[in-house]
């Protein structure tokens, strides 16, 4: 890896390990997503992608190695802590506040970027009541940019799936994410949810929101992404552009198995 | 409709000691209000952070034994060192009730939040029983279980104007009523502000909360502050009304009582203390007039089970549900027919 590379390094994982007891879910992970790149993180099941998200995100502590995001370490930092940072995550299955309004997640979401003071509230001051619209405003901004801003005042549970992931998104990017982690954002999406949110991660890119994705959908990431990062057996592969690694026989060996060498 | 409402259920109360001749029902009221309000601070703690507090009335008896201490003053030695408190106005002991009790609120809300769910109970109930063998035992401080009697009830006023003894039923009744309005104030500003949110989150899905950047002991914390603040006060009030305290009262069935007012008027809704409150607060007084003091408890039980039954959610909740259908139905008659049912 050349300086140059290292100098643009928004989040850079190194030498990062995990193990649960004798198992060994992550032995050596090193790589780094550049400003503004879409990596994706892309491996069989059990390969370790979650638990790499888990690390990064602060939900999981490593059992060596460091993470750090804009240059300052994450080691020890609680989820929230990782979050203020401008990093934020979804979740793999749907993750959602599901007894409360559409509209409403999404203000929770928004917990970032409210200035409200506490004296202020309870007085109920022109400050406050300024900063409680101003961020009402931005949740109807975010449901827009997402598209769900029609089905705003539903029940969150009540949404269809595709449209209860892209509330899922719709919470982290009301987070202020600089860097936005999906993990497996489509999966059981139909095909036409799946362009939606292709569209919608295009247009999160023309924003300059770096991503890193976990998804198990092969076209889209081969479409999508800038660079994969392949992940077997806790250990990194192969590391670079769809092209490089649709021809990378370690990354067919290990996506299809040995029979392809008989083939 | 739903900022009328308020006003005028206000306006009724408002209402209530200009035509309530009855000076025990209006004392019913009063010691009514006075537990409304620690439900009110208990809902804020189960209702909204969803975090169960079986210790709820260690506060109430904090603020009550706080308040009560500085208006009447004490003697006492700690470590061979002799400390006397001359008596301060009941008005100060209100104000430092509600401190002390705030205090521990942050302290247990510290300590127990680590743990919570299961564990959280019982270190708040724990933390009730300390709160009462204390009571009970230092009494050099307290008195133990001979009480402290002769607690002057509370004076209002200012220097140039002049002061006023509540020493009526009536004034009793205004002066609560006004913190009940005032903490309903409070309450409802705080769950419409991004603070009460991050509460709800928390109930709601706590690892989601935290991934978008809640923190967990904030603002749990900032709840049990809250919380243990307002129901000390309500025991300042209570302590002020009554003239007398002992240790029974941080028996467990006043907390259970503050439970019962919340879930059967509906947890996590402003209104539900309230509506429970005044139904488990008054009925057991109107029950008198009709039946014998044992069936008296039975049909209370009763009814608290028949509530809890056929509405588990609340009673406010039920009410709000069957109020928003009967309004769609008459929003969906008013147009064409067939264009009603979504798409």
């Amino acid at each position: 890896m050349t300086s140059a590379q290292n100098a643009k390094a928004i989040l850079s994982v190194e030498n990062v390990a995990m193990h649960f007891g004798g198992l060994i879910a992550i032995s050596d992970m090193n790589f780094h997503v550049n400003e503004g790149e879409l990596v994706s993180l892309i491996g069989p099941n059990g390969a370790g992608k979650t638990t790499a998200f888990n690390i990064i995100t602060g939900f999981q502590r490593p059992t060596k190695g460091r993470v750090s995001f804009r240059g300052t370490s994450l080691a020890g930092l609680k989820p929230h802590q990782v979050t203020s940072l401008g990093l934020v995550r979804t979740f793999q299955r749907t993750n959602l506040f599901d007894k409360i309004s559409v509209f409403d997640n999404v203000l929770i979401g928004l917990h970032r970027k409210t200035s409200a003071r506490l004296l202020g509230t309870l007085l109920s001051l022109p400050r406050e009541r300024k900063a409680e619209a101003e961020l009402r405003d931005q949740a109807w901004e975010i449901l827009r940019l997402v598209g769900i801003e029609h089905q705003a005042k539903e029940r969150a549970s009540g949404l269809p799936y595709g449209d209860q992931r892209l509330l899922g998104v719709a919470l982290a990017l009301a987070a202020q994410p600089s860097a936005l982690l999906l993990d497996e954002p489509v999966s059981g999406m139909n095909a036409t949810e799946t362009g939606r949110f292709i569209e919608l991660i295009d247009k999160l890119r023309s924003r300059g929101t770096t991503i890193l994705l976990v998804e198990h959908d092969m076209p889209m990431v081969m479409r999508i992404s800038d660079r994969i990062v392949v992940l077997n057996y806790g250990r990194i592969i192969a590391n670079g552009t769809p092209k490089e690694i649709q021809n990378d026989p370690e990354v067919i060996q290990a996506y299809l198995g040995q029979g392809v060498k008989h083939a | 409709m739903s900022r009328i409402f308020p006003l005028l259920v206000l306006a009724f109360f408002l209402s209530v000691p200009l035509w309530l001749t009855d000076q025990y029902y209006l004392h019913t009221l009063v010691v009514c209000g006075i537990f409304m309000l620690a439900a009110m601070s208990l809902n804020l703690l189960l209702g909204y952070t969803g975090q169960l507090s079986l210790g709820h009335v260690a506060f109430f008896g904090i603020g009550a034994y706080v308040s009560a201490l500085t208006s009447l003053g004490f003697n006492v030695s700690i470590f061979g060192y002799q400390i006397t408190h001359e008596p301060w106005p009941p008005v100060i002991g209100v104000v430092l009730g509600g401190a002390a009790a705030g205090l521990c609120g942050y302290l247990i809300g510290k300590l127990a939040f680590r743990v919570r769910g299961a564990y959280f109970v019982i270190v708040t109930v724990s933390f009730a029983e300390v709160t009462r063998l204390i009571a009970l035992n230092w009494i050099e401080l307290t008195n133990g279980p001979l009480a402290l009697p002769g607690i002057p009830p509370l004076t209002l006023g200012f220097e140039p104007i002049g002061y006023a003894t509540l020493w009526s039923k009536g004034a009793n009744y205004y002066v609560v009523l006004t913190f009940i309005v005032i903490t309903y104030i409070i309450i409802k500003r705080l769950i419409d502000s991004p603070y009460g949110r991050a509460m709800i989150a928390l109930r709601e899905n706590e690892i989601l909360a935290t991934s978008v950047g809640i923190s967990v002991t904030r603002y749990l914390v900032l709840a049990a502050v809250f919380a243990g603040t307002i129901a000390g006060v309500s025991g300042t009030l209570y302590a002020h009304y009554i003239q007398i305290i002992d240790p029974m009262i941080f028996m467990f069935l006043n907390t259970v009582t503050m439970v019962i007012m919340v879930i059967t008027g509906g947890k996590g809704t402003l209104a539900g203390p309230v509506v429970g409150g005044l139904i488990f607060g008054v009925a057991p007084v109107i029950l008198r007039n009709y039946v014998g003091p044992e069936v008296q408890w039975i049909l209370y039980g009763a009814l608290m089970i028949l509530i809890v039954f056929v509405l588990p959610e609340g009673i406010v909740p039920a009410i709000e549900r069957w109020f928003s259908r009967a309004t769609a139905k008459s929003a969906e008659l008013a147009m064409e027919p067939g264009k009603g049912a979504r798409s």
